[in-house]
């Protein structure tokens, strides 16, 4: 947190470094000297899980744009060129693709978790924010990278997502055309898309940074939602403790990325997508990626394009204003028992939404993704604002030493009992 | 302009799945059913006899209406795929042509083959091959068996991610009933159109390949039953080869990889768990 730095240079150098530029003991403070809560749980690894997935992403999107070629005509064969005659390119390639997919699970995980332990209220608005907008970037990010491999999901899925401009009244064939670089999707929006693939993870690092910033003026949330009264009592440093549970979450999740990297790297794609792209021939059903499933789901449910695209993009604005939708003085769902089932109605919903956005819209499917659409904005609307003011809490532990102490009482003497 | 955006509508409403029903409706009248094959698992591997064989039903059948133009000469002969030597590989690059542009010349002549070059494609172009073919293209056949499936519906297309059960092989299974899906005559009530033939698999129906494969066509030397069906199950292994060539690699790659992270997270386990003895958390 804030304040005068607590490092103390050892040596010459590091003290001639310190006085001009305090590198060291930012980084000491940020990240070794840092004041985490105690009782945090693995659901808070998910942060540093998605550093080293960013990590793992630019590392092999860099060597992958060695060797990729963005031409309409070249794009698909580059890319099996990268799979078959690449030294390690079927790794650095199935590493990529499916490491979107595991980027967007531990993102989902960690606003999961965010929702769960009202981690976006008050103080933690602006990094709740900052969260959303990186959200953003991943989604506009993968979805240009999905394009790439030129293939025919590739082709059509940017052709209905660009389309959605189109709804636009007025303006909307205009901004389509300019998207394009055309009057189509074709070369020009291929290349545009890589250019930006390139250059949108950067920003991500940048909003990341802000992102960190943000959680390290305010704190970091934890399972009791209360705040650290007293540093000797209620945290510990960040290093060697969040250091080291950090990783042991990161290595397991590791062991989940292998797995679909090394023996289903085609489990999470469509088999279309090996079909070189061909404007002329349009696959019988359009599906995105798995992750934007829920929200194509509400993109469709609505009987209206432009209806439908301004659903879709409410679906994540919203997120935005959740900190103020939310009234409750509680934060953590632990202790707010409705609040709790909600939470999981909700993902409930969000789940049954990317089934039903994988399913062709009709009959029973579509009154079903209309259903839980209203219900995902209803959660939002009209359940965050009401259970703030109805819900009884149950009591908030004073502070976080008092959490824990809560915690253990009762598992030390159930723990102690066979010993004696 | 007009035509594209009336393009881009009609593409609208297939993604919206107005126009798919039709199509839906029509496939799944026979079953896709699941092989066993070698390849499949955390530890598969291809069977090098069956990719050779696959190779001769591929070369004598398949090669003369589809191309394969990721193919190269030198694959046949790399490990992991059906391990010609060298000198086999060469011998057989020998048999074909390529043309290649003389920079003596400046003309485009034609010379044998080499270790270095693709498989030479049957026809000039897509063109060409739709004339020849009665209006139908036969797909590239490089990374075909990745590029077809099978409907698996719930809870079935989840249990094919988890270890244990993983299933990759929708599409080499879609293969194998493709060629055996054949019909001598359309059912009742169904017509075809010239040069078209009934398969039970196929989306639709109508499917513009004539059956390929029929008892005894292809000379086995190893004792493998020249039937219509070994030759399906041998091609199909083949394509997955020629889809997936570093197959074997990966899945060997991967479990080191596994064994690895799974050491390493079981010491920062034990490493952490010391760290926190102290601390009530």
């Amino acid at each position: 947190m804030s304040g005068p730095s607590q490092y103390v240079p050892k040596n010459a150098l590091a003290r001639w470094l310190e006085a001009r530029l305090p590198i060291i003991g930012f980084t000491y403070d940020s990240f070794v000297a840092y004041p985490t809560p105690k009782n945090l749980n693995y659901w808070w690894t998910f942060g540093a899980i998605l550093s080293f997935m960013l990590i793992a992403q630019i590392l092999t999107g860099v060597v992958l744009a060695m060797h990729y070629t963005g031409h309409t005509s070249m794009a698909f064969n580059s890319v099996e060129h990268i799979m078959r005659d690449v030294n390690w390119g079927w790794m650095i390639r199935y590493l990529h693709a499916n490491g979107a997919s595991m980027f967007f699970l531990a993102v989902y995980i960690h606003m999961a978790r965010g929702l769960y332990y009202g981690s976006y209220k008050a103080p933690r608005e602006v990094l709740w924010i900052l969260g959303v907008v990186i959200f953003l970037l991943m989604m506009a990010t993968a979805f240009m990278g999905y394009v790439l491999p030129w293939g025919q999901m590739s082709f059509w899925g940017a052709t209905v997502i660009t389309n959605l401009f189109s709804a636009i009244p007025l303006v909307g064939d205009a901004i389509t055309i300019w998207l394009w670089g055309g009057y189509s999707v074709d070369n020009p929006t291929l290349n545009r898309f890589f250019s930006l693939h390139y250059l949108l993870p950067f920003m991500i690092a940048a909003v990341v940074a802000l992102h960190v910033w943000a959680l390290h003026v305010v704190g970091q949330n934890n399972p009791a939602g209360v705040d650290i009264k007293d540093v000797e009592k209620d945290s510990v440093p960040f290093t060697p403790h969040a250091t080291m549970k950090d990783m042991v979450g990161v290595a397991v999740f590791f062991i989940l990325f292998a797995w679909f990297a090394f023996f289903v790297p085609n489990y999470l794609g469509h088999s279309d997508n090996y079909i070189e792209a061909n404007p002329l021939v349009t696959p019988a059903h359009i599906v995105p990626e798995w992750y934007f499933l829920p929200f194509y789901a509400i993109l469709r449910a609505i009987p209206s394009k432009l209806g439908g695209v301004i659903f879709m993009f409410a679906s994540i604005a919203i997120l935005v204003v959740l900190p103020w939708l939310d009234t409750s003085r509680v934060r953590s769902a632990v202790y707010r028992p409705i609040y709790k089932i909600f939470f999981w109605l909700f993902i409930v919903t969000v789940i049954g939404l990317g089934y039903l956005g994988s399913q062709p819209p009709e009959g029973g499917a579509v009154i079903a993704a209309r259903i839980l659409t209203a219900w995902y904005f209803i959660h939002f609307i009209v359940v965050m604002p009401l259970l703030g003011l109805f819900e009884k809490t149950k009591p908030v532990p004073a502070s976080i030493n008092d959490a824990v102490l809560a915690k253990n009482g009762g598992e030390r003497v159930a723990a102690a009992a066979p010993a004696q | 302009m007009k035509l594209k955006l009336a393009l881009f509508a009609a593409a609208l409403t297939g993604a919206m799945g107005m126009g798919a029903p039709a199509l839906a409706a029509d496939a799944g009248h026979a079953e896709v059913h699941k092989q066993s094959w070698s390849f499949a698992g955390a530890f598969g591997h291809y069977d090098r006899g069956q990719l050779q064989r696959g190779f001769k039903v591929f070369r004598e059948v398949c090669a003369n209406c589809h191309s394969a133009n990721l193919l190269a000469f030198r694959n046949l002969a790399e490990p992991g795929g059906p391990q010609f030597s060298e000198a086999q590989a060469k011998e057989l690059a020998a048999q074909y042509k390529v043309k290649e542009l003389s920079d003596k010349t400046g003309d485009v002549e034609e010379r044998p083959a080499r270790l270095s070059d693709r498989w030479p494609a049957p026809f000039a172009n897509d063109i060409k091959a739709r004339e020849a073919m009665g209006g139908s293209l036969p797909p590239d056949m490089s990374v075909l068996a990745k590029a077809r499936t099978y409907h698996r519906p719930f809870p079935l297309f989840l249990i094919d991610a988890l270890p244990g059960f993983s299933y990759q092989e929708h599409g080499v299974d879609y293969i194998v009933a493709l060629l055996n899906g054949y019909k001598d005559e359309p059912p009742a009530g169904q017509k075809l159109d010239a040069g078209q033939s009934w398969n039970d698999i196929m989306p639709g129906n109508r499917i513009g390949m004539a059956k390929p494969l029929a008892d005894g066509q292809v000379d086995y030397t190893d004792g493998t039953p020249a039937t219509a069906d070994q030759y399906a199950k041998d091609v199909a292994a083949f394509m997955m080869w020629l889809a997936e060539p570093k197959l074997e690699d990966r899945k060997r790659t991967g479990f080191r990889v596994v064994i690895f992270l799974a050491v390493l997270a079981g010491l920062l386990y034990a490493t952490k768990r010391r760290i926190w003895a102290k601390i009530p958390h």
